[in-house]
């Protein structure tokens, strides 16, 4: 299955992503009509600052092999596809409980404050790629296999390598 | 799949060159746009802010985020500062546009510009008249010495008023007054918008409004009136006149020269060195049958109206006329030319001369323009394209069939002219209702808008409905390569309008000008409303610019709105982050000054909302529906 990776080396902390991920969860799906909309459209990709490092990284739901917060979840409004991973919620089943923002480990379900109810990346099923990684200016996140993009990492690295060994040839 | 051209333009010869470009793997504007793709939300709300080096800052328009920047600026406040930043640019331009050509006025009445004359005596003398100079028993050169003097004063006049606003009628000069924004100088107005948008200074959307309404206004009855009227002087008040328009008016045995930009100052003088014997003759011995002289975006509509000379196209044409492979030289001055024609004439023989001491762009020849030098250099120009012509490579000509024919050339005083000396005639159609009213519709194209979609839509609709239209700019282009420029263009007009434009002779859709040329659709509107004893904001008239661009539109329309004609845009400008704002410029500004904008992308809804406005003043003024 393809999903968002992140190549936080190249995040220029715009947030163009989390735009683009609140507008594509709106009514209209248009931005300049999202900007009026009640409820506040909501993203559910973060952009987060790390001062140590001074870097920007876009944390979004890892559709987790086994999610732990579709095993928390009392009312199975948490759900993940046995096929595909992807973890979708629904809203009416939801009771805001939270106890799935408890166990997530990477913090990225957020909470809808009108309708009292969870919000987390659903992969933009509407899409062919996410509006998050349509936005982004730099190609810091990306929607690929993991097999792909492990694929295209080893191909830099080996090129790193090679560029190496020339300098020590000479 | 259908090629790309059809979705970038409606006009059959710009899609034959964009199908050249693609055939031949040639960027233009369109493949650009298309890698921005999506563009910044932040951008196209408004609501970034990098007016101090604490940020740049930006307001998370879903209130998740931040909802201030660093100095507690709010989104209304950040919205409000570019909006006024973009007038300031805007009206920057357009003035500093006029400022040259009041300069080459000056130095001319000095005798340091020898190449040019006064070619308009009697609008000479009318401006002096306005400025208190007098007139009897003095030559033209006196009097032009002193009016260029007093021209110069006001574009950096500290105490208001500026002479030019007088024109406007007496209510909406108390008005302006009343409001507080009657303009002083252009240069100061401009100056405090940068000192109001420095971090710390204005922080109050409305009052920052206010004071865009004021510099758009010194730019409109100011900067841009005065360079229309400067150089109606120098170079002579446009009459009627036809010629040609779009790709196809190359010549494809001629040497031909691309002249675009906005200044006249160097256009002319180019004009005059292509008729030099000298000229002529290295071309015949260069293996021409002549020299082409072809004008694009502004420069095109001063060269236009002025003198018939062809114009080759609008703003999104600049590269493809270069995509033809024969053009000699694209000739350059300043504003709206893409940097992009530096990559773009080195894959074909075409050189990029740029002249303005202002402006310059990567990949070009400089020759610079100074009038004291200016026949010499425009001939220098000339050669140069003239030298260039048996480099051209006949295997990648494609110069498209298309050319239209356009009535063009009617100023203010050609209109009134037409009419037999007054607006009397146009009142009397307009009060009978066969003509239900004027549209104004100007302004730039815009890749976000299929190219001349939306002009010529919204025209078309406009004149069906009997509402008679007044152009500038790219949409004047637009609609003459729509034909609807020319007489015969009455067809399409519903049937009052086109018994008055048979009457009279003229199309439905009256060329005016260039973009600083709006400032003779004001002085149109204030001679129907002093004839009709009212205001401009009374009267059935709405604006719009469907496909505009540029910071020098921004300045426009606002400058339009607070002399209270209702514009509508075909654009979305960067001010949606902001509710306030938004609701300023759409609600608001009625009790202020009579007049708001609205947003409508949909040119047939545009045209819609123009017409509903039409009806509306029409009812008020108690005149038949
Ligand atoms: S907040 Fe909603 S989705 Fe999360 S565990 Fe509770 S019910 Fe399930
Ligand atoms: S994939 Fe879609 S839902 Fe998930 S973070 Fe990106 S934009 Fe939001
Ligand atoms: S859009 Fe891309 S570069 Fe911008 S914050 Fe998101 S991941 Fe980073
Ligand atoms: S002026 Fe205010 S909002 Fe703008 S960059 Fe500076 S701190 Fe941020």
């Amino acid at each position: 299955m393809k999903e968002v990776l992140i190549r936080p080396e190249l995040c220029m902390g715009c947030r163009s992503c989390e735009i683009a991920c609140a507008v594509e969860h709106s009514e209209s799906k248009n931005l300049f009509a999202a900007v009026m909309e009640k409820p506040t459209p909501q993203k559910r990709i973060y952009v987060e600052y790390v001062p140590e490092y001074n870097a920007a990284i876009p944390m979004t739901c890892r559709h987790c092999e086994d999610a732990p917060c579709t095993t928390v979840c009392p009312t199975k409004a948490l759900k993940q596809d046995e096929i595909t991973r992807v973890v979708t919620h629904s809203t009416d089943l939801c009771i805001g409980c939270w106890t799935c923002s408890m166990v997530c480990n990477y913090g990225v379900i957020g909470r809808q404050k009108e309708a009292r109810v969870a919000v987390k990346c659903n992969l933009c099923p509407d899409r062919e790629i996410p509006a998050c990684v349509e936005a982004c200016p730099t190609n810091a996140l990306v929607f690929l296999e993991v097999k792909k993009l492990s694929g295209v990492k080893r191909t830099e690295a080996a090129l790193k390598l090679a560029r190496g060994m020339q300098g020590k040839a000479l | 799949m259908k090629p790309k051209a059809y979705d970038r333009s409606i006009d059959p010869a710009s899609r034959a060159m964009l199908r050249k470009a693609e055939n031949e793997g040639i960027e233009t504007a369109w493949d650009r746009y298309e890698k921005q793709l999506p563009q910044c939300s932040f951008g196209q709300l408004g609501i970034c802010c990098r007016n101090c080096n604490m940020g740049p800052c930006r307001i998370d328009p879903f209130g998740e985020g931040a909802d201030k920047g660093i100095c507690g600026a709010t989104a209304d406040i950040i919205v409000a500062r570019n909006l006024l930043r973009m007038i300031a640019a805007g009206a920057a331009a357009h003035s500093d546009h006029a400022r040259d050509a009041v300069l080459t006025f000056k130095k001319m009445t000095g005798g340091e510009a020898g190449s040019y004359s006064i070619k308009d005596e009697v609008k000479l003398k009318a401006l002096a008249a306005e400025y208190g100079i007098p007139v009897e028993e003095r030559s033209k050169e006196e009097i032009a010495a002193e009016l260029a003097d007093a021209l110069v004063v006001e574009f950096g006049k500290q105490e208001g008023p500026i002479q030019f606003t007088r024109r406007a009628p007496v209510e909406r000069v108390k008005l302006w007054t009343k409001v507080g924004i009657d303009p002083r100088g252009v240069d100061r107005e401009i100056v405090e918008c940068m000192h109001r948008t420095h971090i710390g200074v204005d922080n109050d959307p409305v009052h920052i409004l206010l004071h865009g309404l004021r510099t758009s206004l010194s730019d409109g009855w100011g900067g841009s009136m005065i360079a229309t009227d400067v150089q109606d002087v120098l170079f002579g008040t446009p009459t009627p006149i036809k010629s040609t328009v779009n790709l196809g008016v190359l010549a494809e045995d001629k040497v031909n020269l691309v002249i675009h930009g906005h200044e006249s100052i160097l256009s002319e003088m180019i004009l005059e060195a292509s008729e030099d014997p000298e000229i002529l003759k290295l071309a015949k011995e260069k293996g021409a049958k002549g020299i082409n002289i072809t004008g694009m975006c502004c420069t095109g509509n001063e060269t236009l109206m002025r003198h018939g000379i062809p114009t080759a196209g609008n703003f999104l044409q600049q590269e493809l006329a270069v995509i033809t492979g024969a053009v000699e030289a694209m000739v350059v001055d300043v504003q709206c030319i893409m940097p992009a024609l530096g990559t773009l004439t080195s894959c074909y023989h075409t050189k990029f001369i740029s002249t303005s001491p202002k402006a310059d762009f990567p990949g070009t020849v400089r020759m610079e323009f100074h009038e004291e030098t200016a026949y010499e250099i425009a001939k220098e120009i000339v050669r140069t394209a003239v030298e260039n012509y048996p480099n051209r490579n006949p295997a990648r000509v494609n110069i498209p069939d298309e050319k239209q024919e356009c009535m063009v050339g009617f100023s203010a005083e050609a209109i009134l002219a037409a009419l037999g000396g007054t607006p009397a005639p146009l009142i009397d159609a307009i009060t009978g209702g066969a003509v239900k009213g004027i549209g104004a519709v100007v302004g730039c194209n815009n890749v976000k808008v299929k190219h001349n979609y939306g002009h010529v839509n919204l025209v078309k609709e406009l004149i069906k409905n009997n509402v008679l239209v007044v152009t500038t700019g790219c949409n004047a282009i637009a609609c003459a390569e729509a034909g609807l420029l020319v007489p015969e263009a009455a067809a399409m007009a519903g049937d009052g309008l086109k018994g008055v434009c048979e009457a009279l002779g003229i199309p439905p859709v009256l060329h005016m000008g260039s973009c600083v040329d709006i400032s003779r659709i004001l002085l149109l509107a204030s001679a129907v409303a002093k004839t009709l004893g009212v205001d401009i904001s009374d009267l059935p008239v709405a604006g719009a610019a469907p496909e505009w661009m540029s910071e020098k539109a921004v300045s426009i329309g606002v400058y339009v709105v607070a002399s209270g004609v209702y514009t509508v845009l075909g654009t979305v400008p960067p001010v949606l982050g902001s509710s306030e704002v938004t609701k300023l410029l759409t609600e608001g500004l009625d009790k202020v000054v009579g007049a708001t904008f609205a947003v409508e992308t949909d040119p047939f809804k545009a045209a819609n909302l123009m017409l509903k406005h039409i009806e509306g003043k029409r009812r008020d003024l108690g005149l038949k529906p």
